[in-house]
């Protein structure tokens, strides 16, 4: 990674502008050209060092329902409730955290009805009570990563 | 759903969200690219793009960093007891800090008694500790209680997709 790689991490997590030629506003702010930032972004993507590039959308205002919720899971059936959870579609991330409450993961479905379906399956599949934490409020949403 | 988006304007969307669920080709004119996709003139697609923007349907169209490869290997979940009234003040207040990625208000429930979430990153464990320390600080007395949840295996990454049923 060069410093013009690193530039341009940064300036594209802040976003393309929404004008008729971004790439050209991009290449004129870093002083380089569209079909050198194009490749970069290409290579970069290859690299692994950016896992994405396009709209980021805010999901749930395009439908569905969301939940982020926890289960404390004994260590010896940790790595079994994982497995069960892999296997389910609706469970878009899960992480183990060092706490009692030790299996964070969020939910995505189509409505409502399949959000509380999904908590319930869970509970029934896993045999322990799920913690769940809706949203009620965002006050923020910016991944921010300096290079 | 926002009411500012009309029905034809939502069902645009969800193609959009299809089209560009993986990724924008990167293309010099991405906006052709769409516009040929969507059916819509060029100009009709950087406007839809741009209405979906401001209502904040789209947060932006940018690059999302590995930030494990970039050196950003720890992350916290910073939990907090905070008073119910002071909390439009103290989310605005978290989410505001530079090192924090996501600030939400969750419900209390029996056995867990957190209502305001902050998740931080950093290069390395001392970072995300004084990122808390720092957060502490700001809360001062309107705080009664704070844990962080640092994550330590990731199980499951797939990220959320537009559900089959959605569309």
């Amino acid at each position: 990674m060069d410093d013009l790689d690193r530039r341009l991490i940064n300036r594209l997590q802040l976003g393309l502008p929404l004008v008729r030629h971004p790439w050209q506003v991009l290449a004129d702010e870093l002083q380089s050209s569209a079909r050198e930032l194009l490749d970069r972004v290409h290579n970069l993507l290859e690299d692994g060092v950016l896992t994405r590039f396009g709209p980021m959308f805010d999901i749930e205002r395009l439908g569905g329902a969301f939940t982020l919720a926890a289960l404390s899971v004994p260590e010896v059936r940790f790595d079994e409730v994982a497995g069960q959870l892999h296997a389910l579609p609706e469970v878009a991330h899960n992480y183990r955290r060092e706490h009692p409450w030790n299996m964070w993961f969020v939910l995505g479905c189509a409505s409502e009805q399949d959000l509380s379906d999904t908590l319930q399956r869970i509970e029934t599949l896993t045999g322990l009570p799920v913690l769940n934490l809706p949203k009620e409020e965002t006050y923020h949403v910016g991944l921010y990563f300096p290079v | 759903m926002s009411v500012c988006i009309s029905r034809s304007e939502s069902s645009l969307a969800q193609r959009l969200v299809v089209l560009t669920q993986a990724g924008l080709p990167l293309v010099e004119d991405p906006w052709a690219w769409l516009a040929g996709e969507l059916e819509l003139s060029v100009e009709s697609t950087l406007d839809l793009l741009k209405r979906l923007q401001a209502e904040g349907a789209i947060r932006r169209i940018a690059a999302v960093p590995n930030h494990y490869r970039l050196g950003y290997c720890h992350n916290g979940m910073t939990v907090w007891d905070v008073r119910d009234t002071d909390m439009p003040r103290l989310g605005a207040l978290l989410g505001a800090q530079p090192f924090v990625s996501h600030c939400y208000r969750r419900p209390r429930r029996p056995g867990w008694r957190y209502n305001l979430f902050a998740m931080v990153h950093g290069r390395s464990r001392e970072e995300i500790d004084s990122y808390r320390e720092h957060l502490r600080y700001l809360l001062g007395d309107a705080c009664a209680a704070d844990d962080m949840l640092v994550s330590s295996r990731i199980l499951k990454k797939t990220g959320l997709r537009l559900s089959p049923a959605a569309r």
